[in-house]
């Protein structure tokens, strides 16, 4: 460390002005350390401690330990599971349609077309928006009256939102616009990292365009794509702007609209503390798979 | 050097005295960013001229108003003197200490006597009956109806209805007569609907329009005194005003399904429905012809009876509040005596402001001088709210959980989603140790 120290120009302004390479680290590495535990260890490890109390921040009431009881109550709340069981299925939804659009753009793209870089560019744009504006123009797309999309689809005054079955596809269908780009991109560098002399082995040997995508394509794509899968998967759980923006519909409430009614339109701190702690476990434990199978396929 | 640095630190401690003089000769009031809060500034700009108070009306907009103002109180903030607050935050507030305990004040001015007695009710008073205050009646407003005056009155339309229904196309007298034009006017082939309701559930939008339905057809949320729930909530009156508003639904505009006061106003402007639910507090942008192109042939009607002859509308409005952690409690108390004077609520109804001062709202003059005024002032004196309690946020989400698949959805049937909620709210009910 000290010899990293001391490799500092000695005619740099800092030196100039008497600053030693000690005051420079503490200049910027303590007040990000500093920083960090303020606002995300302390918050993190204080809403541990709620997670086990009756905590209400609505009411000047003092925290009661409680032990396991907000967990114990959520895990036998049915309305809880029912939150899941939806966000699950729009991961499902979500994520599936992402990799299908995203890899096969990619795919698209990772061959010689004319104005690649231009089309590229436009595919992206939809991921650098924000998600409430997102959801806000989509809203408007989904009308029933005057949205685009009954009329190109010939749907007349089909109501996508209001339609309790319909309205989760119709929010996981703006998840997978607007993110399948993502997906694209890493699949594009994946596809382009692809050794060119596989391709033209297989040709040599005669091999099919099933055969090749399945033995060469895929298998070497497949850990890049599984961590676009894993950023994906992991966003997905905890979508909140566009589905809170588009839809109100019970069927479309995930686990994260949930959480932000219990904690700020309920003020039930404690619980939704226990809450918040839940997801990240099966986040987690979810995440735990992918990586598993992210390891497997490096291997193979 | 030591002579020019003693004179700046002079001059640093002049400026930190008279911005902190300063800072005590200033107001802030929170509320909702909507038409009564910019008529509010314009009032309190009348305060300064009086008084040399700067009083400063600070907004949000109404999805975010409840989580700032809770969050500005828990963090026990000084940052709004006053509060606009909603009527069912009285509970949650005034427990939890936030808001100054109005009472001694509210009596000295006999506040009781001067304001209209539902807002008294309902914007002040907490617990039900206590004789405790938190609030001053700041905005009255409850629900009423607007509809298109020149649809009502053509010939043709009348004939016609007539021939169909018996009875004389006008201004519907009871809720099934509601039903009934709003089922005339609905033809979706000529982009033409029968009526436009609240069915937003992110709030209390959807349960407020369905209150004007279930309290006129004689049915309750409850007792509120001894959070009875069971045989109130889901009783045959409150079933039947359910299925009514469900009715309604079916003779909305496509898309109707996540709809507030934007869009039940757009729904007359754009002329697209024949009637429209919406708070008072929003109906003077119907009668202005710059943003309503139908002002000329848009009329008003107070919440029809419902079939017993009972008549309800759902109330809206807030009343003023003292923030506890407020610097400038004396100074807003000198603010709420001004605004309780005859002469400021006379100001505040000409300002477009709907005062809940009896006096003011009785007078010929107030009920003469809009369209709607006359059917705001039938409203104030028949309306019902929401729960107060403090856990009334626990209890709309359960209402809206419930409520809108069936309204929207037409999932399950009334009684049986009214039997859910009723289960739903005794189970929050005992969880707050308020029933066994």
């Amino acid at each position: 460390m000290a010899d990293v120290m001391t490799r500092l120009e000695p005619d740099t302004r800092a030196a100039a002005r008497g600053l030693s390479d000690l005051s420079i680290r503490n200049l910027f590495i303590i007040p990000t350390i500093a920083f960090l535990i303020i606002f995300n260890v302390f918050p993190l490890i204080y809403s541990l401690y709620t997670a086990f109390t009756d905590y209400r921040a609505s009411t000047s009431a003092p925290a009661n330990w409680i032990g396991l009881g907000n967990f114990r109550e959520l895990l036998n709340d049915p309305n809880i599971w029912r939150n899941f069981t939806i966000t699950a299925k729009y991961v499902v939804i979500s994520v599936t349609g992402q990799v299908f659009v995203g890899f096969g753009l990619a795919m698209l793209l990772n061959r010689p077309i004319p104005l690649k870089g231009l089309i590229t560019t436009l595919l992206l744009l939809p991921m650098m928006l924000s998600p409430a504006v997102v959801g806000l123009f989509w809203k408007l797309l989904y009308d029933p009256s005057f949205g685009i999309i009954n009329f190109f689809l010939g749907l007349g005054k089909f109501e996508w939102l209001a339609d309790p079955q319909m309205a989760l596809w119709a929010v996981a269908i703006v998840d997978i616009w607007m993110w399948s780009p993502f997906v694209m991109l890493l699949s594009l560098a994946g596809l382009s990292a692809v050794p060119k002399h596989l391709y033209e082995a297989a040709e040599i040997d005669r091999a099919g365009p099933f055969y090749t995508f399945f033995r060469i394509t895929l298998p070497l794509v497949a850990p890049i794509l599984m961590i676009a899968i894993i950023f994906r998967t992991m966003e997905a759980f905890k979508t909140f702007d566009h589905a809170y923006i588009l839809s109100t519909q019970p069927t479309t409430e995930l686990i994260a609209i949930r959480l932000y009614k219990m904690a700020f339109l309920e003020w039930q701190t404690g619980m939704s503390s226990a809450f918040a702690y839940i997801v990240l476990i099966v986040v987690v434990a979810i995440t735990n798979i992918y990586v598993k199978y992210l390891n497997k396929a490096k291997a193979r | 050097m030591h002579r020019s640095y003693y004179r700046l630190l002079t001059g640093a401690a002049a400026i930190a005295l008279s911005a902190s003089a300063a800072s005590s000769q200033e107001l802030t009031i929170f509320w909702a960013e909507w038409d009564p809060a910019n008529y509010l500034q314009e009032l309190v700009n009348e305060y300064e001229a009086e008084t040399g108070v700067v009083v400063t009306v600070e907004t949000t907009p109404w999805q975010d108003f409840q989580t700032k103002a809770f969050t500005e109180f828990n963090a026990k903030g000084s940052a709004y003197d006053m509060i606009v607050g909603d009527s069912q935050w009285l509970g949650a507030a005034s427990e939890a200490g936030h808001y100054v305990d109005l009472t001694q004040f509210f009596n000295d001015n006999k506040l009781g006597e001067i304001m209209a007695p539902a807002t008294v009710k309902y914007y002040a008073e907490y617990p039900g009956n206590s004789g405790k205050y938190w609030a001053v009646p700041a905005e009255g407003d409850a629900v009423g109806w607007s509809y298109r005056k020149d649809w009502f009155e053509d010939p043709a339309e009348m004939a016609a209805f007539k021939e169909k229904y018996g009875y004389d196309l006008a201004v519907p007298q009871d809720w099934n007569q509601l039903i009934d034009i709003a089922e005339f006017f609905h033809r979706p082939d000529q982009n033409r609907y029968g009526i436009a309701i609240y069915t937003d559930n992110s709030y209390d939008g959807l349960i407020m329009g369905v209150e004007n339905a279930l309290f006129s057809y004689g049915g309750n949320l409850g007792d509120y005194e001894t959070y009875q729930v069971d045989g109130i909530l889901n009783s045959p009156e409150s079933i039947a005003g359910l299925e009514a508003y469900r009715k309604l639904y079916g003779f909305t505009p496509p898309g109707w399904s996540k709809t507030f006061f934007v869009e039940n106003n757009q729904a007359i402007t754009e002329g697209l429905a024949a009637m429209s639910m919406n708070y008072f507090a929003f109906f003077p942008a119907l009668v202005n012809p710059a943003t309503n192109p139908n002002a000329e042939v848009t009329g008003f009607f107070a919440n029809p009876k419902g079939p017993n002859g009972e008549q309800f509308a759902a109330l809206g409005g807030q009343g003023i509040s003292i923030v506890s952690y407020s610097e400038n409690q004396e100074e807003a108390f000198k603010f709420l005596e001004w605004f309780i004077k005859e002469e400021t609520q006379k100001r505040w109804a000409e300002l477009g402001g709907y005062t809940a001062h009896a006096a003011t709202l009785e007078s010929e003059e107030f009920r003469n001088a809009t369209p709607y005024n006359e059917a705001f002032y039938q409203t104030m004196f028949m309306v019902k709210d929401f729960w107060a309690v403090p856990e009334y946020a626990e209890l709309l989400t359960a209402a809206n959980a419930r409520i809108y698949p069936y309204i929207v959805g037409g999932e399950g049937t009334a009684k049986e989603v009214l039997d859910a909620l009723t289960a739903d709210w005794e189970e929050t009910f005992r969880k707050y140790g308020r029933i066994q």
